[in-house]
């Protein structure tokens, strides 16, 4: 015990052991009891916040709170009568007193095989962004449903349905490996970039919350990186990614919450430690020959993070990479993105006539309201006012963001002048 | 300077908390235990568990105290002030009000 001196917990602390310790117990009791797993850990902190604030801690707190929740995750199993059961099929060393101390490792592998059947190839990506914010990243339900913008009894049937899944399909706790390494990879991948853009791009949830989510997927793609069975080129490329977007963070918005676009972004806002991290990563990722869409967008990150000044940026290079990426993924955000790009380096009808030459574009002018937004802007930019009003008000009708709506309001009114 | 005992009842111990705001509270806990122990009046402070035995007469023994865990004792503190009064000054700052914790002040006796 110590009891002298001014005790810091470090940022995040219990969240992060939350996530290690429900993994660890799911890899020792089996997925079919996520719940009681958590539950178990949730009971750990209860009692760690009646014992602890008295000024003492234990010699090791994760220690501690890890045995204290391996400890009741027994008893609950006791009590529910499956204890004997489970111990039939467990070696004697995992029916012990569980070990105090888990190596890295262990621990490491946990929390990936908890990462893998989170963002399983057959739930949904949206419930495996809410599970993984569950039982990998220790946010309670509450959290997740500030984070997300749901109600938490809608967050809590989403989380009910991933785990009855889960245990009704039998997923097993594993790493995959083989062939099918590359498809469980790939949905992993589209999860974190999900839950990174669910925190970098939504104005909707306060912002530490939305700093906590980039984080969080940052860290979850660290572990990727970090393990000697899983890493591949592209997971270091979706982490030089995470890295200079969230470089950008603190330039992105005004003290008000309102959004500001990089060209009139403070550069100087940008950190460049992080910027210098992300180059890092995207060596590493430059290894062997795979040529993923998180390279290029990567590579379209890094340029921007490149240019000291909005007018510095070198716009052909961009068009090149925005051309593999359009061929690569011709969705119409890459399209739009690629039009913007364009527009840039001079053509600007030709970047209207891209944009007009999306397929379904009537619909995502009258839904999307991006489309109409950058539709009028390049239009404005030609002095085609009338095209230009219509499409921008149609864009201010359409945003949920009050942040955009007033972008785009200082549009419309240099239109009028 | 005179010896006071704080004795904590419910807060921390009788709500559930996230794992993230279950740390935020136990910070406040001790950055305001940093705070007494940097003014020289903590004394001291241990938790206690929330289960235990009762003796009665006949040496009677019974389980636990079980009472409702916003009515058990979970801790107390040792602090030094001038008065009750002071003392009870100090208990304002329990971090643990707010969350429907109380704090019960009581003088040390001593004989003089």
């Amino acid at each position: 015990m110590s009891s002298e001196g001014h005790i810091q917990l470090v940022d995040h602390l219990f969240r992060h052991e939350a996530g290690k310790m429900v993994a660890v117990l799911a890899a020792r009791f089996g997925l079919a009891h996520l719940q009681l797993a958590e539950d178990a850990v949730q009971d750990a902190f209860v009692q760690a916040g009646a014992t602890w604030r008295f000024g003492q801690l234990p010699a090791d707190p994760a220690a501690w709170l890890m045995r204290t929740a391996a400890n009741r995750a027994i008893d609950l199993l006791r009590r529910e009568g499956r204890w004997q059961r489970i111990q039939a099929g467990l070696s004697d060393s995992d029916t012990e007193a569980p070990p105090a101390h888990y190596h890295g490792q262990e621990l490491a592998d946990a929390q990936l095989q908890m990462i893998f059947a989170c963002c399983h190839p057959a739930l949904k990506p949206e419930d495996g962004i809410a599970l993984t914010l569950k039982t990998v990243s220790g946010f309670s339900a509450a959290e997740i449903a500030r984070a997300l913008m749901s109600s938490e009894a809608a967050l809590q049937k989403r989380l009910a349905r991933a785990r009855s899944f889960l245990r009704e399909e039998g997923i097993r706790l594993e790493i995959p490996a083989g062939p099918a390494l590359r498809t469980r990879l790939d949905r992993v991948y589209t999860v974190l970039y999900l839950l990174f853009n669910e925190g970098y791009h939504s104005t909707k949830a306060d912002e530490p919350i939305r700093r906590d989510l980039c984080g969080e997927a940052m860290r979850c793609c660290k572990l990727l990186v970090e393990h000697p069975a899983v890493r591949q080129p592209a997971a270091f490329a979706l982490l030089a990614l995470m890295c200079f977007h969230a470089a950008r963070f603190d330039a992105r918005l005004t003290s008000d919450n309102e959004l500001i676009l990089l060209a009139g972004q403070d550069r100087t806002l940008w950190d460049q430690e992080l910027i210098a991290v992300g180059r890092q990563y995207l060596n590493e990722a430059s290894r062997g020959t795979e040529l993923s869409r998180y390279h290029l967008e990567a590579a379209i990150a890094a340029e921007h993070c490149a240019a000291p000044r909005f007018n510095d940026t070198c716009w052909p290079r961009l068009l090149v990479l925005y051309d593999h990426l359009a061929a690569m993924c011709p969705t119409p955000a890459v399209r739009l993105a690629r039009a913007v790009v364009l527009a840039e380096t001079g053509d600007i009808a030709g970047a209207i006539g891209y944009v007009l030459a999306t397929e379904g574009i009537e619909t995502l002018l009258r839904t999307q309201y991006l489309f109409p937004a950058i539709l009028g802007d390049l239009y404005k930019r030609l002095s085609e006012t009338v095209k230009a009003r219509a499409l921008l008000e149609q864009a201010c009708a359409l945003t949920p963001s009050p942040a955009e709506r007033h972008l785009l309001q200082a549009k419309l009114e240099t239109l009028r002048n | 300077m005179k010896n006071f005992m704080l004795l904590f009842r419910g807060g921390s111990d009788a709500v559930t908390l996230s794992p993230e705001d279950q740390q935020q509270q136990m910070q406040k806990w001790f950055d305001w235990v940093g705070a007494l122990q940097a003014k020289g009046i903590y004394a001291g402070g241990e938790a206690l568990m929330p289960t235990g035995k009762t003796v009665h007469k006949d040496h009677l023994v019974t389980d636990g105290p079980y009472a409702e865990s916003k009515e058990l004792v979970g801790g107390y503190f040792l602090v030094k002030a001038e008065s009750l009064e002071a003392a009870t000054e100090i208990a304002k700052d329990c971090p643990d009000l707010p969350l429907g914790g109380t704090v019960e002040v009581r003088d040390v006796v001593v004989f003089g």
